[in-house]
């Protein structure tokens, strides 16, 4: 090969390899954008009076007298509303039967619609559910309520050729000549003086409970189960892996039980996780008996399997890299073996062994398989640290699909989602950044 | 044609006798010692089936140092390294013969090799200092055998600095990380961590195959000063060495102790031919 066509390889090589980075960054970015930006909004975001009003009463945060002059300000923007509808209510008693029927179902429609943006409307009984005492806490949402009031959504089936297409029609018209038309128009005038929305950074959401399944509220148990599970699952596997790193590089006699023991435990690294959480059902809840059903006792036995034999292959080859000399100085000195492992091989060894360690600690905080049989519930309040050996704990992974999937409100809620995601993501990156930092500074005391 | 200083002083050499040469200097005789300290009879090392010493029937002297010299792989370092039992560290490697240490057999089967590693210390080719301060490095072994107080161990620390000529230079930095000093340093920092727990003998591996001229010569120095006090052996490549620091000389060949004499004798009057013809550097 010549000179030319060896250079314009080579450099149809470093575009290929720089194409495909940039690919894998775009991929990074265009998934990632959105999620920052959403998850940012479950924490900062415009919070109308019912949000304070919320948190208030639900966490007892925020002042009082300030609150209260707010109430008072918005219920005088709001007294013309429920004004004009006990006048409407007296206006349909009036009506002949015919036009009272048609009449009802509309208004009925626009009670709801309104109850959506300000909550419970004078005269209504107690409601039975939490997220039915407050209106719109989040701005964003009480605009898109405000059309939901304004417009009614309809569809057109006129052409039976095409998909049936919605089309919007204002309510005001359907009211003309009643005295609840004016309604309409006050509303949309007046709904930021009836929610006066606000800028708010509502750190509680990363430490507040849920409220009525994440209608409202935080999602400290998640997070705190995450950290329950991932710390439960190292305690287990990272002794458990570095006694069997050493076993394995210092104590075994290469041979047959030792080889198929490695390969045991690389194929262990390879099975899927669903794999482990029916294990860690049959093994340790049904067989084992360590709790009763699910718990956090049992989730965590679960993930230590599921990452023990990364644990063990990180300290293997960390111990393994620890250069011979070591070993010779220090036997040479009259050391025993167990000695020169902890005194001298296991601190040499200890970066590679903690980033190992992180990292796993990363994958167990992120992982959903494993604990779905064994640890998730999709709802709950954090649990104490007493409870960890009988009580299951809501998770973010966990939760996350099923605020997706399974959740009866899943659109009104897409922003707790995006919290979860953020919160996950964040816990995962820290734990890897802080595995970084960690190895280069005790690598940096090691070198001098 | 031009000549270079150097090419002139090769040929000068060239026409002195290699004997000259490797003169050694006058050996003061040393006191309380010249007892067999460490006795070979016998004694062979075998890796697997290939036996890499071979029947070696040797008295080491007390206090005196005895070099260890031979062409590559003929056994010197293996042979070094069975009297502390460093050989253990691999799997199929096994001795026959008897190999004595003070009337024990090293490598007998209820010998103790830790206890044994204790008083025999060794110094490697390439200086392995641990990743820890200077002071731990050297603390490392007496807290080993149980030295906890604080003052005592400075004391060790300080002594054995100053035994390996180091302490003038890093009695300010103990506290730093030995991987920051200097090759040279490093190697006298393993000198000093060996005498820190008191061994009766000292195995030196090239000890400065690893440094430069000025280097070694402070540590062939620290040997001087160290004879008499301690039984050292010392494997080296390098002749001149060899007649500098010891007083006895083994050659060996092919795992086979071929000599082992008076260091002056060895390089003035080599019984065996194979002997004059390595230090004349014949073959290496
Ligand atoms: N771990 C081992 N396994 C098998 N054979 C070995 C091993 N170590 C050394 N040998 C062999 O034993 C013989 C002696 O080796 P040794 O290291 O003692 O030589 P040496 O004289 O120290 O050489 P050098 O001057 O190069 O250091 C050599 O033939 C070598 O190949
Ligand atoms: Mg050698």
């Amino acid at each position: 090969m010549n000179l030319g066509t060896r250079k314009l390889l080579d450099r149809a090589f470093t575009a290929l390899g720089l194409g495909s980075i940039a690919v894998m960054a775009m991929m990074l970015l265009v998934v990632l954008v959105p999620i920052v930006s959403k998850g940012f909004s479950a924490i900062v975001f415009k919070s109308t009076v019912e949000h304070r009003k919320m948190v208030f009463n639900e966490f007892h945060r925020g002042n009082r007298s300030a609150l209260e002059k707010e109430i008072a300000a918005s219920d005088a923007a709001r007294r013309n509303v429920y004004d004009m509808l006990s006048r409407f209510e007296s206006e349909l008693m009036l009506m002949n039967e015919d036009k009272q029927q048609e009449y009802t179902e509309k208004y009925d429609q626009v009670k709801s619609a309104l109850r959506g943006l300000l909550g419970p409307l004078p005269g209504d009984s107690e409601p039975a559910l939490t997220r039915l005492t407050y209106g719109q806490n989040r701005w964003e949402k009480a605009e898109e309520k405000l059309q939901e009031l304004l417009y009614e959504k309809k569809w057109d089936y006129s052409n039976p050729d095409v998909v049936a297409k919605e089309y919007f029609v204002s309510r005001s018209a359907g009211f003309e000549g009643t005295s609840l038309a004016r309604l309409f128009p006050y509303v949309e005038k007046n709904i930021d003086r009836m929610l006066l929305p606000e800028w708010t950074f509502y750190w509680g959401f990363i430490t507040d409970s849920s409220v009525d399944s994440h209608i409202f509220g935080g999602i400290w148990p998640e997070i705190q189960g995450t950290l329950f599970l991932a710390i439960g699952a190292m305690l287990f596997a990272f002794p458990l892996g570095v006694i069997a790193a050493i076993y394995f590089t210092e104590y075994a006699r290469e041979g047959f039980f030792n080889s198929l023991l490695r390969s045991a435990n690389s194929t262990l690294a390879g099975v899927p996780s669903i794999v482990f959480g029916l294990f860690g059902l049959a093994f340790f809840i049904n067989t084992l008996k360590v709790s009763e059903s699910k718990s956090v006792l049992a989730g965590s036995l679960t993930l230590a399997i599921m990452i023990l034999p990364t644990i063990i292959r990180a300290a293997e080859e960390a111990i393994l890299a620890v250069p011979k000399t070591y070993r010779e100085a220090s036997l040479g000195l009259g050391s025993t073996k167990w000695n020169t492992i902890v005194t001298v091989i296991l601190p040499a060894a200890l970066p590679g062994i903690l980033t190992g360690g992180v990292i796993s600690l990363g994958r167990a905080a992120g992982e959903t398989a494993p604990i779905i049989f064994t640890a998730a519930v999709s709802v709950g309040s954090a649990i104490g640290l007493a409870d960890v050996f009988t009580s299951p704990t809501p998770a973010l992974s966990w939760n996350i699909y099923n605020l997706a999937s399974e959740h009866e409100a899943a659109a009104e809620i897409r922003h707790v989602q995006y919290g979860m995601v953020l919160s996950l993501i964040s816990i995962v990156l820290l734990l890897n950044l802080s595995a970084v930092i960690l190895r280069a500074r005790i690598s940096k005391k090691l070198k001098g | 044609m031009q000549s270079s200083p150097e090419v002139v002083e090769t040929s000068q050499n060239a026409s002195k006798s290699v004997r000259e040469i490797y003169l050694p200097p006058e050996r003061k005789k040393v006191s309380g010692g010249g007892v067999p300290h460490v006795s070979a009879k016998n004694f062979s090392v075998y890796y697997g089936e290939f036996e890499a010493v071979k029947k070696v029937n040797a008295d080491i002297l007390s206090k005196y140092v005895t070099a260890i010299i031979g062409p590559s792989g003929c056994g010197k370092s293996t042979f070094l390294r069975a009297i502390n039992r460093m050989n253990d560290l691999i799997p199929n490697s096994h001795t026959t013969g008897s190999l004595m240490f003070d009337g024990e057999d090293v490598h007998g089967k209820f010998t103790d090799e830790v206890l044994l590693r204790k008083k025999i210390g060794m110094v490697f080719q390439k200086p392995n200092p641990f990743p820890k301060s200077i002071f731990d490095n050297i603390a490392y072994g007496p807290r080993l055998h149980g030295i906890k107080d604080k003052k005592t161990l400075e004391g060790i620390v300080e002594k054995s600095l100053r035994k390996a000529a180091l302490w003038d230079e890093v009695c300010d930095r103990l506290d730093k990380n030995a991987l920051g000093m200097s090759g040279g340093q490093q190697q006298r920092l393993c000198f000093a961590r060996t005498l820190a727990v008191e061994p009766e003998i000292l195995l030196l591996d090239e000890p400065t195959s690893a440094l430069d001229p000025k280097a070694t010569a402070k540590i062939e120095d620290l040997i001087q000063e160290l004879r008499g006090s301690y039984t050292i052996m010392i494997v080296t490549h390098n002749m001149q060495q060899a007649s500098r620091v010891s007083d006895f000389t083994m050659f060996f060949y092919e795992g086979v102790l071929v000599e082992h004499a008076p260091t002056a004798q060895l390089f003035t009057k080599p019984k065996d031919s194979m002997t004059e013809d390595y230090i004349t550097g014949r073959f290496s």
